[in-house]
């Protein structure tokens, strides 16, 4: 069935369908409940399943994404929202020593089919500890998978894969996203988790973004295409594992790069992408690559410094002449 | 519990089994056989020892990085233990573990967590999963009381309590975590006062003696499976070795571990044993001879055993069913 809904409602339906057809799953974290979710993403689900099922926990990251973790082992298919990618730092200890650890320091015994839900980004003026893009950190961590939905068909898809993968999967919600509203097509088989995905096809230089700069990558290539550079945009979805094939395949194609990515340039995803592609496909790149990354700052209030710490457009744009500029 | 000549020849068979193996294991550390670090738990062994013995096959354990006397008396088997401390892929976690993340599925042992207080909030979550799918089992959590002062503690017993949860913690307190007396590290060293602050029963007891242990484990395990919630039991007990292999041991007094040494486990098995006259058809000899068999086995099939090859390093990250 194919409708136009918004991103939030894209995550709730496929929360509310995994949990209609698999008894394991249940959701938990702070007011996902009664309040409904902090960002609204599960209002309603608890009049639909009950608090055995919607579990409204205390202030206590770092214990229920541990009791998600352990819920797993014991044969549950736990969704454990955390409100923001900052307050996630207090489970981090569960994260990266439990959930990526104990398939392998188990020789493979004990896997972790756990999901781990949460907002990221700025551009809400919510300053320095709610603003953060740290999903490029995670994707660091060997054991853990880390989805960046950025369309609304992802957000819905995205939840499905995560549940039906083994081991963790931490899905980058942006919180900007949650309102957008986009085609849904609730029959359509899914691409799969590690698959980037082309979301404009072009031949002057390729554009790679993730999450809500996929938009602003989009925007960028219509301003770009008035003066006739085509460029292509590429989703890459999945942070880790990183779709390299499709990375290299669109580099081979256009031989220029430009990476968007919200988190801060130093140590970032973008960093280890234009290392692979260094290591892959140096010989084919026609000028040097750049980045659009949020500016070395903890993201400030004020709407207008606010506004220049991140990945715009018109950053894209100039960044993307620059690479053309070059031969 | 009844006390007879069977159980407390067994729980001695089983705390002398503990000692034994890790007296081997000292030796082997100073061969170079094993490496890493290892943490004794000689002088501890009455409470691993009563609270396996008190579960059922299908409760779950969780223990902490001084495991090996856990995974011994829940039943791992003993050649399994020395090829891991081996780094053997015959070992209970093929060798990627080690002394300090022993696990094993068969028996429900989830190891084996070195991050201190870091299996507390697994465990919460195992009793969820089974209180969610109403099945009738328990999560044994054993930690020590360096434990205590980390904040997944106190959030692992408030959602316990606050979800009646069928989790029994059991509180290792030796008085020191590493280095540090528990009187420098909390303001109530009664800890289980702690737990009767999140509304869970509690009881002090004295870890040294098995049968103390074994008659505490019994009742807190009905309370927990009779639907009321978590119990929380602290174990008054004493590492008799320092902590690990590279600890000096500056912190206390060789005259407190003498005075603790009189409490030696084994020692108030056997007096409590002599009381009840059952002590010499205990048969000691036999016992020793038996576990010296099961530990020179240990270490053959250790010896024996294969080093998994480089080309397998990356597997166990993920799934091998996963999508890549």
């Amino acid at each position: 069935m194919s409708n136009t809904i918004t991103y939030r409602e894209a995550v709730r339906l496929a929360i509310r369908e995994a949990m209609e057809k698999d008894e394991r799953v249940f959701l938990m974290g702070e007011d996902v409940g009664r309040y409904g979710g902090s960002y609204a993403v599960s209002m309603g689900l608890l009049e639909i399943f009950g608090p055995e099922r919607i579990i409204d926990t205390p202030l206590c990251e770092s214990t229920f994404t541990g009791a998600g973790i352990g819920a797993a082992l014991g044969g549950m298919r736990p969704i454990v929202e955390i409100m923001t990618v900052n307050f996630s730092l207090l489970a981090l200890d569960q994260i990266m020593n439990n959930a990526a650890t104990l398939l392998h320091m188990s020789g493979g015994q004990f896997n972790v089919p756990l999901v781990i839900r949460m907002a990221t980004g700025g551009g809400k003026q919510l300053a320095a500890q709610h603003s953060h893009s740290l999903e490029g950190w995670y994707a660091h961590i060997p054991g853990l998978k880390v989805l960046t939905p950025a369309t609304v068909q992802d957000a819905y898809d995205m939840v499905k894969l995560a549940l039906a993968d083994p081991d963790p999967v931490l899905i980058f919600e942006n919180a900007l996203l949650y309102n957008a509203k986009g085609g849904l097509d609730t029959d359509a088989a899914p691409l799969g988790i590690g698959k980037a995905k082309t979301m404009r096809s072009g031949k002057s230089l390729t554009i790679l973004a993730y999450g809500i700069s996929v938009f602003k990558a989009l925007e960028a290539a219509e301003a770009l295409s008035s003066e006739g550079i085509d460029a292509e945009v590429i989703d890459l979805r999945t942070l880790r594992p990183l779709d390299d094939a499709a990375i290299m395949a669109s580099v081979r194609k256009t031989h220029r790069v430009v990476i968007v990515d919200e988190g801060w340039k130093s140590g970032s995803i973008s960093a280890e992408i234009m290392a692979r592609i260094n290591e892959q496909a140096f010989f084919e790149l026609d000028a040097p690559m750049a980045r659009v990354c949020s500016a070395e700052v903890p993201i400030p209030y004020a709407a207008h410094l606010e506004h220049a710490a991140l990945p715009q457009s018109d950053k894209i744009v100039a960044a993307a002449r620059k690479v053309m500029e070059d031969l | 519990m009844e006390m007879d000549l069977a159980k407390g020849r067994y729980l001695y068979r089983q705390m002398l089994l503990i000692r034994r193996f890790e007296e081997r294991c000292v030796e082997l550390y100073s061969h170079e056989k094993i490496r890493g670090f290892l943490h004794l738990y000689i002088g501890e062994e009455a409470i691993a020892a009563a609270i396996m013995d008190a579960l059922s096959p299908e409760d779950a354990v969780l223990a902490t990085y001084r495991e090996h006397g856990h995974a011994l008396a829940r039943g791992v088997h003993p050649n399994r233990i020395m090829a891991e401390m081996y780094g053997k892929e015959q070992g209970c976690s093929r060798g990627r573990g080690g002394s300090m993340h022993l696990f094993d599925a068969e028996t429900r042992f989830y190891g084996g967590s070195a991050i201190v207080a870091g299996g507390l909030p697994l465990a919460v979550g195992m009793a969820l999963a089974d209180k969610m799918m109403k099945r009738s089992r328990v999560t044994v959590c054993l930690f020590g009381d360096g434990a205590v002062a980390e904040g997944e503690f106190h959030e692992s017993l408030n959602l316990a309590a606050l979800w009646n949860l069928p989790l029994l913690f059991i509180c290792e307190n030796n008085g020191y975590g590493m280095g540090t007396a528990l009187r420098f590290s909390e303001s109530e060293t009664n800890l289980a006062r702690k737990a009767s602050a999140y509304r869970i029963r509690s009881e002090q007891i004295d870890g040294m003696d098995v049968v103390a242990v074994a008659g505490a484990a019994e009742k807190a395990l009905k309370e927990v499976r009779s639907g009321n919630g978590p119990f929380f039991l602290e174990c008054l007990t004493y590492r008799f070795r320092a902590h690990s292999m590279f600890d000096a041991e500056l912190y206390r007094d060789k005259s407190e571990v003498e005075a603790w040494k009189k409490k030696d486990p084994l020692l108030l098995l056997q007096h409590r044993l002599e009381e009840m006259g059952l002590w010499s058809h205990v048969n000691v000899g036999e016992l020793e001879a038996e576990i010296a068999a099961v530990i020179d086995g240990a270490v053959e099939f250790a010896e024996n055993g294969t080093l998994e090859p480089i080309s397998d390093l990356e597997t166990f990250v993920y799934s091998p069913e996963a999508a890549q």
